[in-house]
């Protein structure tokens, strides 16, 4: 039945009641956040006054049963395989938006687009095996012993490569058509046209897409795990095996005790601060980008 | 236009062509890897059997109950708050409101936590304070923590897309609000809550990391939610790294896993096709 009312000004009792709920429903979808900082923080506290900061850094090595606690090998794991990663996925990823919104046909591009969404769907774990079975034996012919910072950098490459896409693609095609029917007005070519007229009309929107990518590839842990190697060491090069912060969770938790246990959730905690920081980063970037369509 | 612009746009032009063939070249190539390697080992035997052997040989039907039974508590959780946050946020509140904010904001960052640090959570959370051991349960409910965002995202996005036009005659009609709701602007919003929904429901089967520590690796049938269950992309996982010789069923597992999870994403396309999908599919 439709409920009908005199008044539309005011909420009825029905709305009312419904308002609740919803409100309900609504707080307690916030208070998960919360839950998770503070259970991380409680956590992590015994390793947070027993140990101090600095230990993280200047401990001789990371052995968490002789309660050394020297994370750098893991910091730079971490952000040379991001790094890595970056390097080729944003060539790559812009490339494939160019493509879409630029070059193809209309039913190539919307079937690229299709390929891209569905290399998006495809899970971590799966990357990871393929990494381990395909891409490892590969690297090992080239130069053993396979997983590596190179296994890791590929993996982690087609894994964000769909997030630069499908948000650079977003941008560029939000540029509105006089500014590009402008550029061809004065003779540009059309390579002329997407990186003088193009590219810096939309580079707000890429810029947040290639932040939340690096949030992605510090965060992912699975496919890294399994294709990295996993020795704790300063790499020395594309060859050597690495250990990246989020792997080092999933690989100790298991066992870890104590102060060990603790440790690894104050590395969760550190990851979940930097990741919160680029996706806000990346929100704000985003809001504040020029909205072209409104000035025109 | 001179020579030297035309080789530059031809330059550019076949990079770029180059990276997208590349790309589509490494994707067909994982994909027939898959189904290169799974498919010999893959057979209706494979998928109702359970595992013997570490899961070397028999199959993994008790792995795809768990899965099963994991994604139903985490959907099952999950849904109620994420709809209700998400009608709040998108008919009730006012995105400028302090309420709103704060609830967006907290999503957001959400949305951005790794997986692992949910399966930390999850461990301490659940398993251990509230005494739920690794079980289906913590598992269940680790990841419906991790899909909150986007089920939220998803139907908001859905219901913003409802032209403002219906609700202004609701008004002029003088239905209620909820009335307006449930007879107007859910069922207008519907395909977008689709496709939200197995948006979600493909995250979850794909994840990994969040349940190592929470759902556990026990490959039998589970008796009840409080037992542990191995959902399938973890015994892919842990076919492949623990379980010399499995990789013939690791091969099959996953490209049951992909198999699934393609249909998935083919019908989220066709159910988001009809709305702006930019609005609703989160990158």
């Amino acid at each position: 039945m439709i409920w009908s009312k005199r008044n539309i000004l005011f909420f009825s009792v029905t709305d009312k009641l419904v308002l609740i709920v919803l409100r309900l429903g609504a707080v307690i979808a916030a208070l998960v956040m919360l839950l998770i900082l503070i259970f991380l923080l409680t956590e992590s506290w015994p390793a947070l006054i027993q140990i101090t900061p600095t230990r993280f850094l200047t401990d001789a090595s990371w052995h968490p049963l002789e309660s050394t606690y020297n994370l750098t090998p893991m910091f730079s794991g971490t952000l040379l395989a991001s790094v890595g990663a970056l390097v080729l996925a944003i060539p790559l990823g812009l490339a494939s938006a160019l493509f879409i919104v630029f070059y193809a046909s209309a039913r190539l591009a919307t079937s690229y687009r299709r390929l891209i969404e569905l290399l998006a769907g495809i899970p971590s774990v799966v990357f990871g095996f393929w990494g381990l079975t395909t891409l490892v034996p590969l690297i090992t012919q080239l130069h053993p012993p396979g997983a590596s910072l190179l296994a890791a950098i590929l993996v982690l490459t087609l894994m964000i490569l769909p997030t630069i896409t499908l948000t650079a693609f977003s941008a560029p095609q939000a540029v509105p058509d006089e500014f590009l029917r402008g550029a061809t007005a004065l003779g540009l070519s059309r390579w002329g046209m997407i990186s003088g007229v193009a590219l810096p009309a939309a580079r707000i929107g890429i810029v947040a897409g290639i932040i939340l990518a690096a949030g992605r590839a510090i965060g992912e842990t699975m496919a890294v795990l399994m294709v990295a190697g996993n020795v704790v060491q300063h790499p020395a090069g594309l060859f050597d095996p690495i250990r990246t912060l989020a792997a080092n969770i999933a690989l100790e938790m298991a066992y870890a005790m104590g102060d060990h246990r603790a440790v690894l959730f104050v590395t969760g905690f550190l990851l979940m601060l930097l990741i919160i920081i680029l996706a806000v980063a990346a929100d704000w970037l985003k809001k504040n980008s020029q909205d072209w369509s409104a000035s025109s | 236009m001179n020579k030297r612009l035309l080789y530059r746009d031809h330059l550019a032009q076949w990079l770029i062509y180059l990276a997208v063939l590349t790309v589509s070249a490494v994707f067909i190539w994982i994909l027939s890897d898959l189904t290169r390697g799974g498919i010999t080992h893959l057979s209706w035997d494979f998928l109702t059997e359970s595992p013997h052997d570490a899961g070397r040989s028999g199959g993994i039907g008790p792995i795809l109950i768990s899965t099963f039974w994991i994604l139903l508590v985490a959907l099952t959780a999950a849904l109620p708050l994420a709809w209700t946050a998400a009608i709040l946020l998108a008919e009730f509140v006012s995105s400028s409101s302090r309420f709103g904010i704060i609830v967006r904001f907290s999503l957001q960052v959400l949305a951005g936590v790794p997986s692992i640090v949910f399966g930390l959570f999850g461990n301490a959370f659940f398993s251990i304070y509230l005494g739920m051991g690794f079980s289906i349960l913590s598992g269940g409910l680790t990841l419906a923590c991790m899909l909150l965002p986007i089920l939220v995202s998803t139907a908001k996005a859905g219901l913003c897309a409802v032209p403002q036009s219906y609700r202004l005659s609701a008004a002029a009609l003088g239905m209620s609000k909820t009335a307006s709701l449930i007879h107007l602007l859910l069922p207008a919003a519907a395909p977008a809550l689709a496709a939200g929904l197995l948006l979600g429901i493909g995250r979850a089967i794909a994840e990994t990391a969040a349940l190592i520590f929470t759902s556990g690796y026990v490959d039998r049938v589970p008796g009840s939610l409080l037992d542990s269950g191995r959902a399938l992309a973890l015994h892919i996982f842990d076919l492949s790294m623990n379980v010399p010789g499995g990789d013939q069923p690791a091969y099959a597992s996953a490209l049951v896993l992909v198999a699934l999870l393609l249909c998935i994403n083919i019908l989220v396309i066709k159910f988001a096709y009809g709305l702006q999908r930019k609005r609703i599919m989160p990158v």
